[in-house]
């Protein structure tokens, strides 16, 4: 429900800028997905957003209005936690109802609203547990239960899924997906280090480095036209190939990226090399096949692995498909 | 199995049997000569030979016994009471909130605990007149607060310090306050720390005897180590050991079964206060 | 912080929690000025006067002359009074220290002693865990209750047990002899104060990891050079804080040594000395001078081990 505005936010500790200088827009509803390796700041930034963390210098707007010095129960937000921080000694009925009591809503108003999240999260059979007696997977949607219920204009998650195992991770993730859809005025930032996570989930997504954001797009903008090297590395799975030397120079520039989906095996092309490794994960298959460059270019193949460790194959990229970097890391278009 | 090793097996052995026989036999005697009497008190006995309950009738009917032990549970109870009260919120001051000097407060605190009592004791004794509680329990309860609170609040900072950040932070988004947080958040995770560190606390006033001893003057008020100090026959020569036996049983049985039951946790509240500091 | 365009007039989160934090320190800050820091100045302040019990607030100020005053008699021959020259004084500071590296030596060693044993897997651990509380749990003065009667002299059971042993040929009067009371007086220290330290220990024993036993094991170490070569070094920090805590404790002694071993010189410490001038003696401005004097070695010492130390571990970083 709000609009959120960073101008030139940074934080420092001491000495040490951890952010520096973020300024973005994220607009009403969408879900703003911020990514980065670990110490890039993702995690702080989330935390200045919701007045845990305080912002050195720059302003932090919510529908045009001034935040930064709103403790975060004035904010409007709702945070949920990577350990899922539920209160260990409170019932899942208190802890869902333990803001709303501390704001002395009426006990008819906590127990509908409590009961509505519930039933949103399939957890109201769960309302008389304590959380040591539930499952990792409930206790996520407990917390995030425990957000709902607090109403608020932005939903704040904090690697929220890093704590479950991959099969709940999917399911939970497709659940997130799903909330998104139902409470579509809401809304929602979303800090991760797994791109996948990012690109699934993210209406757009921020990518963070080292304090600064180094590009901010939808998942396919990213995708498609990265703003460096960084990002190009980034995003996308298997990661990019990074070609550099005389197979750089053939291009005009210093480094040349190719996804792995982009290369097709030929009769005759410019990269030829011998089968080093190859993985077959059923619905396709990799092959690492080494031209003289770096590292063995990783090539994307639909369907099942005929080739052989040992091969020699000839490679050629695919019309339109090559990212060109300059010295800087910068993009060549 | 080689000689060697059956030879250290033994020695391993024997030198636990003198650990514990030498650790119990001190109280294990106490409690033999608590219950002779006569001249079976003047025999030495290494088994009990007398189950006689006189000794223990003589210190409990006497006029002043049981008013020192209720002297010292009250004294006990009401400096925990207090140290607990200033020590719960003051530590969470100290290992949750950033402020500064906090580094210089806490070695403030810890240098507090290793005060010499005797230097307190004339600035003390002054302060106690003043305030008129000379020979009252409050005295004994003021005074107690020099070690009490000091450790309470060290020990329970480290208790206070390894909660999960989350959790108060979860809190805070849903807009609990600093005095919310304590109350309803973490005073109910910290009870067992609670425990320990009051039991431990209950423990170092009921045995202390300095300020008893100087802050007490007629026998009604003393507590329990005094009085079984004071314990004394109708003549110098004349040592009544067998109700100082009894004496010192009676005080020192509930202790005993309080630690064996609190083993654990008083050993982590000792290391907390100690290692860690 | 200071940021003053905020739209709302309320306080930031690290201003409301400063603020919480000020309220919920300062009674307990206020409480320990009134039992700690306000007694202690009153003690210093005692310490240069002639204040007496009977009359605590006619005392004059007399500068140092508790500690030491210079007076050059009418014949010329100059006479020295005060604490600092006083024989009983100095007596019960050498008996206090005598004692307290005594104490902590042997409660160390044997407490490294009792701690590895515990540290050991046998059956009935927690038994003999459970066992070694006890002496500590006993009050000081019930410790010293019972070992007078098990050291009295007529009827005690050590001198029974020595006589059959054979160690001694005549019953001795541990706690009254001059040449054995100090000994009493450490014995039952060290029965009382050792399971401490073997729990202190014992916790810094069970931090150092398994497998490096394991690891020396398999390289063929001896167990005494894996105890010297790992075991003790990694033990250190806690052993140093374990030992200053006992040094402080042992240091300022009054109980034990009041109720074991009354009225003798051979074992009389700085408190009792100091106790006894403040009120037994009506010597109070006299006993705040030594009282003050103990605070005064304790901080010396405290500083100069915290000095110490940090020589210490500057040298382990340097490694």
């Amino acid at each position: 429900m709000a609009k959120i505005e960073l101008k030139d936010v940074r934080k420092a500790y001491g000495a040490v800028e951890v952010i520096k200088g973020i300024d973005l827009d994220i607009r009403k509803g969408e879900f703003m997905v911020f990514v980065g390796p670990s110490g890039c700041g993702k995690s702080t930034l989330l935390r200045l957003i919701s007045g845990l963390e305080e912002i050195t210098t720059g302003d932090l707007m919510f529908d045009g209005e001034r935040v930064n010095n709103l403790v975060p129960s004035k904010r409007g937000i709702a945070m949920v936690f990577q350990s899922y921080a539920l209160y260990p000694h409170m019932k899942v009925y208190d802890n869902m109802a333990f803001g709303m009591q501390l704001a002395k809503s009426s006990p008819e108003e906590i127990k509908a609203r409590v009961m509505a999240a519930a039933k949103l999260l399939q957890i109201d059979h769960l309302l008389d547990r304590l959380p040591k007696q539930l499952s990792g997977g409930q206790r996520q949607r407990v917390a995030i239960g425990r957000a709902i219920v607090r109403d608020p204009r932005v939903f704040l998650f904090d690697e929220p899924l890093s704590n479950l195992d991959a099969a709940l991770r999917v399911q939970t993730r497709l659940e997130i997906a799903k909330l998104h859809h139902t409470m579509d005025q809401v809304t929602m930032i979303y800090v991760t280090h797994d791109q996948v996570e990012a690109m699934t989930l993210a209406d757009r997504i921020a990518v963070l480095r080292d304090g600064r954001l180094e590009q901010v797009g939808t998942p396919s903008e990213l995708y498609e036209r990265p703003n460096s090297i960084f990002v190009a590395g980034f995003i996308g799975s298997p990661k990019m190939n990074f070609l550099t030397g005389r197979f750089a120079a053939a291009h005009g520039c210093q480094t040349l990226g190719i996804r792995s989906e982009h290369i097709d095996v030929v009769a005759d092309g410019p990269w030829q090399g011998a089968i080093v490794h190859a993985e077959d994960l059923g619905s396709d298959n990799y092959l690492f096949v080494e031209v003289g460059s770096d590292e063995p270019l990783i090539v994307r193949r639909p369907g099942k692995l005929t080739a052989r460790v040992g091969d020699r194959l000839a490679l050629a990229p695919m019309d339109g498909q090559l990212h060109r970097f300059d010295a800087a890391g910068a993009p060549i278009r | 199995m080689n000689v060697q090793a059956v030879a250290g097996r033994i020695a391993f052995y024997a030198l636990v049997a003198v650990i514990v026989v030498f650790s119990i036999f001190p109280f294990y005697y106490a409690i033999v000569t608590s219950f002779a009497t006569g001249t079976g008190l003047f025999e030495v006995n290494y088994w009990p030979r007398q189950f006689n309950l006189a000794n223990y009738e003589t210190v409990l009917s006497g006029r002043t016994f049981p008013r020192n032990i209720f002297n010292s549970i009250f004294i006990a109870t009401m400096t925990v009471v207090f140290a607990l009260f200033l020590a719960v919120t003051a530590s969470y001051a100290l290992a949750r909130v950033r402020f500064r000097g906090r580094g210089l407060l806490l070695m403030t605190i810890l240098a507090v605990s290793m005060f010499p009592q005797i230097a307190v004791l004339a600035g003390l004794f002054e302060l106690i007149r003043f305030l008129g509680l000379f020979n009252t329990p409050w005295a004994l309860i003021l005074s107690y607060t020099i070690f009490t609170l000091p450790f309470t609040v060290w020990v329970l900072t480290t208790f206070m310090r390894d909660l999960p950040v989350e959790i108060e932070e979860a809190a805070i988004v849903d807009g609990a306050t600093p005095w919310v947080i304590i109350t309803r958040v973490f005073l109910p995770l910290l009870w067992p720390a609670l425990v320990t560190t009051g039991l431990l606390a209950f423990i170092g006033a009921w045995n202390e005897f300095l300020f008893a001893l100087t802050f007490t003057s007629s026998e009604t008020t003393r507590t329990t180590p005094v009085a079984i100090a004071m314990l004394s026959g109708a003549s110098q020569q004349e040592i009544p050991w067998g109700p100082i036996m009894a004496a010192s049983v009676i005080v020192t049985v509930p202790l005993v079964i309080l630690v064996l039951i609190f083993q654990r946790k008083i050993v982590a509240g000792l290391t907390a206060g100690g290692v860690k500091g | 912080m200071a940021d003053t365009s905020s739209t709302s007039g309320g306080l930031t989160l690290p201003q409301q929690r400063q603020r919480a934090a000020f309220w919920f320190l300062a009674p307990m800050l206020f409480a320990l000025f009134c039992v700690a820091a306000w007694p202690l100045g009153r003690t210093i302040w005692f310490s240069l006067t002639d204040t007496t019990l009977s009359n605590l607030y006619g005392g004059k100020f007399i500068g140092f002359d508790n500690y030491l005053s210079m007076r050059t008699l009418s014949s010329g021959k100059v006479i020295w009074r005060g604490t600092l020259v006083d024989p009983a004084w100095w007596n019960a500071v050498w008996n206090t220290v005598r004692f307290s590296v005594v104490s902590v030596t042997l409660e160390t060693l044997l407490g490294l002693i009792v701690a590895l044993v515990l540290n050991a897997e046998f059956k009935g651990r927690g038994l003999v865990r459970a066992a070694i509380l006890i002496p500590w749990a006993i009050p000081t003065i019930v410790s010293a209750k019972m070992w007078s009667w098990m050291l009295n002299d007529q009827y005690g059971i050590i001198n029974d047990m020595l006589l059959r042993l054979g160690v001694i040929d005549q019953k001795i009067a541990w706690t009254a002899n001059v040449d054995t009371a100090m000994a009493a007086v450490l014995l039952v220290d060290v029965w009382k104060t050792t399971p401490f330290m073997a729990l202190l220990i014992l916790a810094g024993l069970q931090m150092v990891p398994r497998d490096i036993y394991e690891a020396a094991r398999i390289d063929g170490v001896h167990p005494v050079r894996v105890f010297f070569k790992v075991t003790l070094p990694l033990i250190r920090p806690a052993l140093m804080v374990a030992v200053i805590f006992r040094m402080l404790d042992a240091l300022r002694i009054f109980d034990l040594v009041y109720v074991l071993t009354p009225n003798s010189a051979a074992t009389k410490t700085m408190s009792v000395i100091a106790r006894e001038n403040l009120i037994d003696f009506d010597k109070f401005a006299y006993g705040s001078a030594q009282s003050t004097l103990l605070f005064a070695i304790l901080s010396v010492f405290v500083a100069l081990y915290i000095w110490l130390g940090k020589v210490d571990l500057a040298g382990d970083g340097g490694k």
